[in-house]
């Protein structure tokens, strides 16, 4: 196959799958401060989240698969789950390492979540939150090689995905139900 | 105070009420058994669960997202 | 024995010795043999059966009989091959209760040979003896325990934090397993699944001092209504008297002399029921008649020139703010309870009365039953009987008028102090 190709291939599942994480972020966000949809069954949230979440898997094996298979730049299969043992930059590939093994524990864990019971799978869980940003700055250093970041169309739709997640997470910081106390309540009902 | 004996009933919906957060789910899953109060928690109908619920009672508890809802007998 | 300060003001009418639960100063061990004599070697078995055949049944709320849960801690552990724990229950978190700290104080042993039987009878291998820190009983029951032969099953003494929900079930064991001492979720019951995971018999203080007299006399004796249980008797700005007695005594011989101007009284605890006084209950009816769960063994009375709406807003705002706040319906509805409750007994010109009625029956009935633990419940049913009991001062109040204007509660709403830290002789 034309080495070109599964290069682009890398890179096109590559921003494919950060997108869909950063939609993935968005609604695991709104899951916990339990925003609604309007029209839509309570779980609509949860049940796009796991959707959601399984295809940016999806696109995130192909990624990782062409970028192995590619002849062009030497990444070998173990350097896509050991971070930084890749021969081709290996700071930046690294990361993408590290997003994986990050992201495999979440899935698997999330996979087997009755199993395993309640605080084990949120303590894993948790790594959601440490495994993003490392795939987005593991994408927009990538980019399209080796002094070439990201730029153009993908950088704008990495961008947006930030903004989504950050903006998801403002009232998230300051809202919550857990954060109320008996003493609120009794407060708050004294007028 | 829980009752020690031995016998065994049906399996029926039972709320881990320290995890549950009001997410709503089990209510629009089982909406025969499972309503919600004013404040969004479950309000659930004592008894065994009807026979064409048995499925859509498990999905409840595996779709919790606080994993608070489980099938105890 | 050098002289040691007694905080607590108790008062026994038992008759015998050897039959008594609260001697009147502290017994050390060696006292204790002689007035009580020695245990006599009784196998597991024996001892739940004894428990049976005497009806004993707890004394710490529930009155749940105590064969029944031996025997689910024997089976439990004899089924999962674990072996069992034993938890005496003294942290008494109702800040108007005394009888359990009475009763450690004056005859720890008793507690303590109660404990070696309850670990005979579900053959456990631990035990641990929990009671309420900032007494002082830590230190004092300790040294209590070194005066005997080590035990069998080793005990240990734990210091709980002052709260109210401390003493519940799940709640201890939680903090025996190194965790907070609130209610926790418990997926299988205490007696399958508790400390560290093991069958685990919990049972309060007194009815461990009953089960020593038990295997000491016989359960024919404790059945025949001979045995004496012990109460918190609360009567007006006095200190509170803990009283050894029959549940047969008329209300009249427990409450003394200060009874006779009681308009009503607090029966069980905080958890309890309201029930309203008239000089001939005073006369005819005991504990046992009184048709209401004895629950903790309070027995309050609320003068005349008290407000039962005053006391029970008062206590309602103490319940409230001692929830763990850990589940939905406790945490919305306790809180608004007690707010409705406070807007009742200190009614604005503008106060709905009946919305405020309504709103306290509606949300009495959403939290009861939904929760990892029985606190809501408890408070709903205080909160009902108060309505009923002090109906006609709901009224009053909304036109302005209350028995104690502007009085501060007599309920006290805090962690229990006696009047110095119990000290000890050297």
């Amino acid at each position: 196959m034309d080495s070109a190709v599964i290069w682009y291939a890398g890179q096109a599942t590559g921003i494919v799958s950060l997108t869909l994480f950063s939609a993935v972020m968005v609604l695991g966000i709104s899951v916990r401060r339990q925003v609604r949809i309007p029209g839509m069954p309570r779980l609509a949230a949860v049940a796009l989240h796991r959707s959601i979440s399984l295809l940016a898997v999806v696109f995130l094996a192909a990624h990782i698969l062409t970028a192995v298979v590619d002849s062009y730049v030497n990444i070998s299969p173990l350097a896509a789950v050991v971070p930084f043992t890749s021969a081709y930059d290996p700071l930046w590939v690294g990361l993408g390492a590290v997003a994986l093994d990050l992201i495999v524990a979440v899935t698997v864990t999330s996979l087997l979540r009755a199993r395993l019971g309640r605080r084990t799978w949120r303590a894993v869980h948790w790594l959601a939150y440490a495994c993003w940003p490392v795939a987005v700055v593991h994408g927009v250093t990538m980019g399209s090689g080796t002094g070439h970041p990201m730029s153009g169309w993908p950088l704008w739709l990495t961008i947006g995905g930030i903004a989504a997640v950050l903006i998801a997470l403002v009232p998230r910081v300051t809202t919550g139900r857990r954060a109320l106390t008996p003493a609120d309540v009794l407060a708050g009902v004294r007028r | 105070m829980s009752e020690p004996t031995g016998t065994s009933r049906p399996p029926h919906p039972s709320v881990d009420w320290t995890a549950c957060q009001g997410h709503g789910g089990c209510a629009d899953l089982l909406p025969e058994l499972i309503t919600l109060d004013e404040w969004g928690y479950p309000v659930v109908r004592g008894g065994p669960i009807p026979a064409g619920a048995q499925r859509r009672a498990r999905k409840a508890v595996s779709e919790c997202p606080a994993l608070a809802l489980r099938l105890k007998d | 024995m050098n002289t040691v300060t007694m905080p607590l003001r108790i008062r026994s009418l038992a008759t015998s010795a050897a039959r008594r639960l609260l001697p009147s100063e502290p017994l050390s061990h060696e006292a204790h043999r002689a007035i009580y004599g020695d245990l006599s070697y009784l196998d597991g078995r024996q001892i739940v059966v004894a428990a049976e055949l005497s009806g004993l049944c707890g004394q710490g709320g529930a009155a749940f009989p105590a064969h029944r849960k031996m025997t689910a801690v024997r089976e439990a552990a004899r089924r999962s091959g674990r072996r069992a724990v034993v938890v005496a229950n003294g942290s008494e978190g109702e800040p108007a209760s005394a009888k359990d700290k009475a009763l450690l104080w004056h005859a720890p042993h008793l507690v303590l040979d109660g404990m070696a039987l309850a670990a005979a009878a579900v053959g456990a291998d631990r035990a641990f003896l929990a009671v309420e820190s900032g007494h002082g009983l830590g230190r004092y029951l300790t040294a209590m325990s070194r005066q005997r032969p080590a035990p069998a099953v080793p005990v240990t003494i734990i210091e709980v934090p002052q709260r109210f929900l401390s003493g519940q079930e799940s709640a201890l064991v939680s903090f025996l397993d190194g965790g907070p001492a609130l209610p926790r979720y418990q997926a299988r019951p205490v007696f399958e699944r508790g400390v560290g995971g093991g069958p685990t018999l919990v049972q309060n203080v007194e009815t461990l001092a009953h089960l020593a007299l038990i295997a000491r006399h016989g359960p024919g004796w404790y059945r025949s209504g001979a045995a004496t249980s012990l109460f918190t008797v609360r009567e007006a700005d006095s200190a509170p008297t803990v009283v050894e007695a029959m549940p047969g005594t008329p209300l009249g011989v427990l409450t003394g002399a200060g009874a006779a101007t009681g308009q009503a009284l607090l029966v069980g605890g905080y958890h309890g029921t309201w029930l309203p006084l008239t000089a001939t209950a005073l006369e005819a009816a005991s504990p046992a008649t009184l048709g209401v769960p004895l629950g903790a063994g309070l027995l309050a009375v609320l003068p005349h020139d008290r407000c039962g709406l005053v006391e029970t807003a008062s206590v309602l705002r103490y319940l409230a703010l001692e929830s763990a706040g850990q589940c939905g319906p406790c945490l919305n509805g306790l809180p608004r309870m007690a707010a409705a409750f406070n807007e009742l007994a200190h009614p604005t010109p503008r106060s709905d009365l009946r919305r405020l009625r309504d709103d306290l029956s509606r949300w009495a009935g959403l939290i009861t039953g939904r929760g990892a633990c029985r606190h809501p419940d408890g408070s709903a049913r205080l909160a009902r009987s108060a309505l009923i009991a002090f109906a006609a001062e709901v009224d009053d109040h909304a036109r302005g008028r209350c028995r104690a204007p502007g009085r501060p509660p007599m309920l006290p709403t805090g962690p229990a102090s006696p009047a110095a830290p119990i000290e000890q002789g050297v």
